[in-house]
């Protein structure tokens, strides 16, 4: 028992590279809701564009309008969920409480597990993330040590949390402007709400290439992990 | 331990790559190619997306509006240069005789009426400042003179068993069914008045049902009666799938 563990484990003579150890990773209720929110995020955009196509603008009839590169734009057909409004409208309410459950159970787990910790950004990650920008800069030729996921990982994730939260702030804010009075002021109006939940859109959707680019550029081993759970990857330390 | 773990996942990891990537390109086309078709859901998810649209009016009628909240109002200076209207018929509605035009109010009442405009003109009368929200998305504000509703129902006092009523209009048919709760709600009114002048017949003339608390489709326009009912009358946008509460 007081022998060095090591020495019961003979390291194999030519292996190229120690074998990565297999860490679990992900939790079932982490990947239900990922993979959940991955399906429902892509019909609710779907739905919602359908929707913008029937003004597409922001402000008052008469003006003035909030300035955006989307004034009077058609999507294509192909990125529309619902045929028409009614239809786009009935699947963007139908699919907004499904959603919405995802994201409050994940909420949960992160609260209850402390796995919250491990992912959002906090001041003292400040440093940390200067020091990984400066190796992705090539200002720094060493990976930095990091635990489960790097400052900048934590960063993007913690901001993409705040977005869908301000995502499901501001579609109430719409979806009841004069029952909900309150909530549509706080964004600058109704037409304010609709021009803040339209922009989330595309910063989720700028958020959903860049994860999945880097997923496969820089860590492949973790969509494995985020399907069943198990991670055997660069970074295997949890913290 | 740590190694047989490893070489268990070793042995399988390829496949669970490849599987959970098809699994992963498959949800993603499911997704677009149902996107791709501008779907409404075809036979299979339309019936239950029209479920979900109806808790959804539960969830407005029973958690959101209250009767007693009131729209904020607007001064008239805020008023905005535009407000769309729309309706059903190929051309403008109007009256061939305006002055043979009343509102009947008939169904499950102790005492139909039947309405001229001067009627209308002599009950108690509310003026509002408010926003307008179309389904569509836009929004303009207006003022608009009228009469509560609760007005009517006070002079035609319903049966017990009637618990919604339904707006007709003589403009080809269009009509909306509403909740008692929301009509009685102390801003829906019967408007025969816009921004200071007679109702416009674009706007509904003579008269229209307005209210700050419901989607532009909800207001009928061009009315023409107010039958009370026991069971919940359906409406034209409301058969083709908007939603049937239309609260904002």
């Amino acid at each position: 028992m007081t022998a060095p563990s090591n020495a019961a484990r003979p390291v194999p003579p030519v292996s190229p590279a120690p074998p990565r150890p297999v860490v679990k990773r992900h939790h079932w209720i982490v990947r239900a809701t990922h993979w959940a929110t991955f399906v429902l995020l892509l019909g609710m955009i779907a739905s919602g564009l359908q929707i913008y196509e029937a003004y597409a603008r922001f402000g008052d009839r008469g003006g003035p309008f909030y300035v955006s590169p989307f004034d009077a734009v058609a999507f294509p057909r192909w990125s529309r969920l619902g045929g028409w409004l009614a239809g786009g409208l009935n699947w963007h309410f139908a699919l907004m409480w499904p959603l919405i459950a995802a994201g409050f159970a994940y909420f949960c787990y992160l609260a209850y597990s402390g796995e919250w910790r491990s992912l959002l950004f906090r001041p003292r990650d400040f440093r940390g993330a200067i020091e990984m920008q400066k190796y992705y800069l090539r200002l720094r030729k060493d990976h930095p040590p990091q635990g489960k996921h790097n400052p900048l990982q934590k960063l993007a994730y913690t901001l993409i949390i705040l977005l869908g939260v301000l995502s499901v702030l501001t579609g109430f804010a719409v979806y009841k402007p004069t029952q909900l009075s309150w909530l549509t002021a706080l964004f600058g109006g109704f037409q304010a709400a609709r021009y803040w939940h339209f922009w989330a859109v595309w910063i989720f959707v700028v958020f959903l290439i860049a994860h999945v680019v880097l997923v496969f550029v820089v860590d492949p081993a973790s969509l494995r992990a985020m399907i069943t759970g198990w991670y055997r990857g660069r970074f295997p330390s949890h913290d | 331990m740590i190694d047989h773990e490893a070489r268990r996942h070793d042995g399988t990891s390829a496949q669970i790559d490849r599987r959970g990537f098809l699994r992963l390109g498959m949800a993603g086309g499911l997704v677009s190619v149902v996107a791709a078709c501008g779907w409404d859901g075809g036979n299979a998810i339309r019936p239950l997306l029209l479920d979900v649209s109806r808790i959804n009016d539960w969830v407005g009628e029973k958690i959101f509006f209250s009767p007693r909240r009131l729209a904020r109002q607007y001064d008239v200076t805020e008023r905005t240069s535009q407000l769309p209207s729309y309706f059903i018929s190929r051309e403008v509605p109007s009256l061939k005789d305006p002055s043979a035009w009343r509102l009947q109010v008939a169904g499950l009442v102790r005492n139909p009426l039947s309405l001229s405009l001067d009627d209308l003109r002599g009950m108690p009368r509310t003026t509002y400042t408010v926003k307008h929200h179309c389904v569509e998305g836009w929004s303009a504000i207006a003022t608009w003179h009228g009469v509560p509703v609760s007005a009517v129902v006070e002079r035609c006092q319903p049966l017990p068993a009637a618990r919604y009523i339904r707006f007709d209009s003589f403009d080809s048919g269009y009509s909306n069914g509403w909740d008692m709760a929301s009509a009685m709600h102390p801003q829906t009114i019967l408007a025969d008045g816009m921004n200071d002048n007679s109702l416009p017949i674009a706007h509904g003339a003579p008269l229209r049902l307005y209210s700050p608390t419901k989607l532009g489709y909800k207001m009928t326009k061009y009315l023409v009666s107010m039958t009370f009912t026991a069971e919940r009358p359906l409406g034209y946008w409301e058969e083709q799938g908007y939603p049937w509460f239309g609260g904002v």
